[in-house]
């Protein structure tokens, strides 16, 4: 790490969108300090870091806030630009697809499988679900394109795509412990499940993924907490 | 971005996609109608767009600031989506599109950003701080995610969901006004930026915005109001975008083909 150089990162350790950022900085190299926040009580430094959404997570470099995750990748990216591999290519066209691919992510596939759990009703969960799939489908493509025979969406070494995608994947595989349902299904999406298995290998990846185990407990609390809430609220109608 | 279904059965369906829109031209810059798009440019540049299309702008917006020639393509989205456009977008098939050599790329932020890389020689957009960057990634990204959202239920939308809908738009003008602050751009130092592109095409939604949401930005954001007052006058911005009155026109266009009244 160069010197003067104080990453702290304001996150919570369940949340995929930390998780990204805890993966660019370890495939780059980066140590941070990591302060878990607790998002029923938010801190004060939490709350003046990011006023606008009151999110995590925020970056903090040598005190100076940056946020919203896929922004903070690039930051760091670009901020530590000697240091580790690049997680964008130099060519502008390859990294304008990069970016289309990670922001690809979150509009619908982080949508969709938010939706399969959080549904008002059963159609739309299932409906969630279903877009899900299809998302991954679509995403198994753009593996095949990005990745020019290689094992990542950054080709040789790990990049952007990556990292957004990469920062689901605990919740993913919980949800498949879960529900018993391939997600990353070696049948439909052979590309995307054998880069789940490769990515799961990194030692950046060990540094930043949740223990699963805790991720299934954490997620089987949420739902129960979820479905008191809809009972008592149906209770009070 | 407009991803309006096609219900006319008016308009031919659109195979020749070159064509500028005759009833639009008339409040527009004259000298700044869209000739380039009977020329061949030598960037090699083409924009599939739509006229109105606020997203369509910003493109038009960065390739104006970097005296970028380029083919200007108008989409008829309202008639259906070229053969070009699906292929070019097939996973999202919305406009813009930006051809470079006949490479795609989408999404209006991201063909901005790729601007600036892919023409270093010209003026950028984005600044060259990182620190400075990711502020201006963070506040463009704010605006796509908030600005287009809001104002649509304001327009769809009745009763308790629109009132809804208002007050988040005026948190969401609050807040751009507190970002903006006594800055002449949203870039600051850099100048116009970014975050100016991204938030100016929107400008002449405001009168629509004030229209259904019954308030005025004037008195909610006064310095907003003044920033796009200023943003107006810039040429690249003044030659890209429509009066707010075409704006609401649409509007009232895509209200009927909803349904809505």
């Amino acid at each position: 790490m160069a010197g003067g150089d104080d990453l702290k990162l304001l996150g919570a350790w369940p949340s995929p969108f930390v998780v990204r950022v805890k993966l660019a900085l370890s495939f780059k190299g980066l140590s941070f300090e990591n302060v878990e926040e607790d998002l029923g009580n938010k801190s004060e430094l939490l709350v003046s870091s990011n006023p606008v959404q009151k999110k995590v997570p925020v970056l903090l470099h040598n005190g100076k806030p940056i946020c919203e995750s896929m922004v903070i990748v690039q930051y760091i990216d670009e901020a530590f630009a000697g240091t580790g591999p690049s997680l964008l290519s130099s060519d502008p066209h390859e990294r304008a697809v990069a970016r289309f691919w990670a922001a690809y992510v979150d509009d619908k596939l982080v949508t969709s499988w938010v939706q399969s759990f959080r549904g008002k009703t059963e159609e739309d969960k299932s409906e969630g679900t279903k877009q899900m799939f299809a998302a991954l489908q679509t995403l198994e493509g753009a593996l095949r394109e990005c990745s020019k025979g290689e094992g990542y969406f950054g080709g040789e070494s790990v990049g952007l795509v990556d990292v957004s995608l990469g920062g689901l994947l605990s919740w993913l595989n919980a949800t498949e412990e879960m529900s018993g349902t391939k997600i990353f299904d070696p049948v439909k999406t052979p590309l995307l499940a054998a880069w789940a298995e490769r990515l799961r290998e990194l030692d950046g990846a060990k540094l930043a993924f949740p223990d699963k185990d805790r991720m299934v407990e954490f997620i089987q609390k949420r739902q129960a907490q979820a479905a008191a809430a809809a009972a008592a609220a149906a209770s009070e109608k | 971005m407009l991803s309006c279904s096609p219900t006319s059965t008016h308009h031919p369906h659109s195979t020749s996609s070159q064509h500028s829109h005759p009833q639009t031209q008339t409040d527009r810059h004259p000298s700044n109608a869209p000739t380039m798009a009977s020329e061949k440019s030598s960037s090699d540049l083409t924009l599939l767009d739509f006229w109105v299309s606020p997203f369509g702008q910003r493109v038009r917006i960065a390739l104006a600031e970097k005296s970028l020639p380029y083919e200007y393509v108008e989409e008829d989205l309202l008639a259906g989506k070229s053969e070009r456009l699906l292929q070019s977008n097939p996973v999202h098939k919305k406009i813009p599109v930006l051809l470079h050599g006949g490479k795609p790329v989408n999404e209006s932020l991201i063909i901005v950003q790729y601007l600036d890389e892919a023409f270093p020689d010209t003026p950028s957009l984005l600044p060259s701080d990182p620190y400075a960057r990711a502020q201006a990634r963070f506040w463009a990204d704010y605006v796509d995610k908030k600005v287009y959202d809001c104002g649509s239920r304001l327009w769809k939308l009745k009763g308790e969901p629109q009132a809804q809908a208002r007050a988040e738009m005026l948190e969401i003008l609050k807040t751009l006004e507190t970002e903006l602050g006594d800055k002449e751009f949203f870039g600051g130092e850099h100048g116009f930026g970014f975050v100016d592109a991204a938030f100016a095409p929107f400008t002449p939604w405001f009168m629509s915005y004030e229209k259904y949401g019954e308030f005025k930005v004037a008195e909610v954001a006064p310095k907003i109001a003044a920033w796009a007052e200023r943003v107006g006058k810039r040429e690249s911005v003044a030659k890209s975008l429509y009066s707010p009155d075409k704006v609401y026109d649409f509007i009232g266009v895509l209200k009927k083909m909803y349904g809505i009244e």
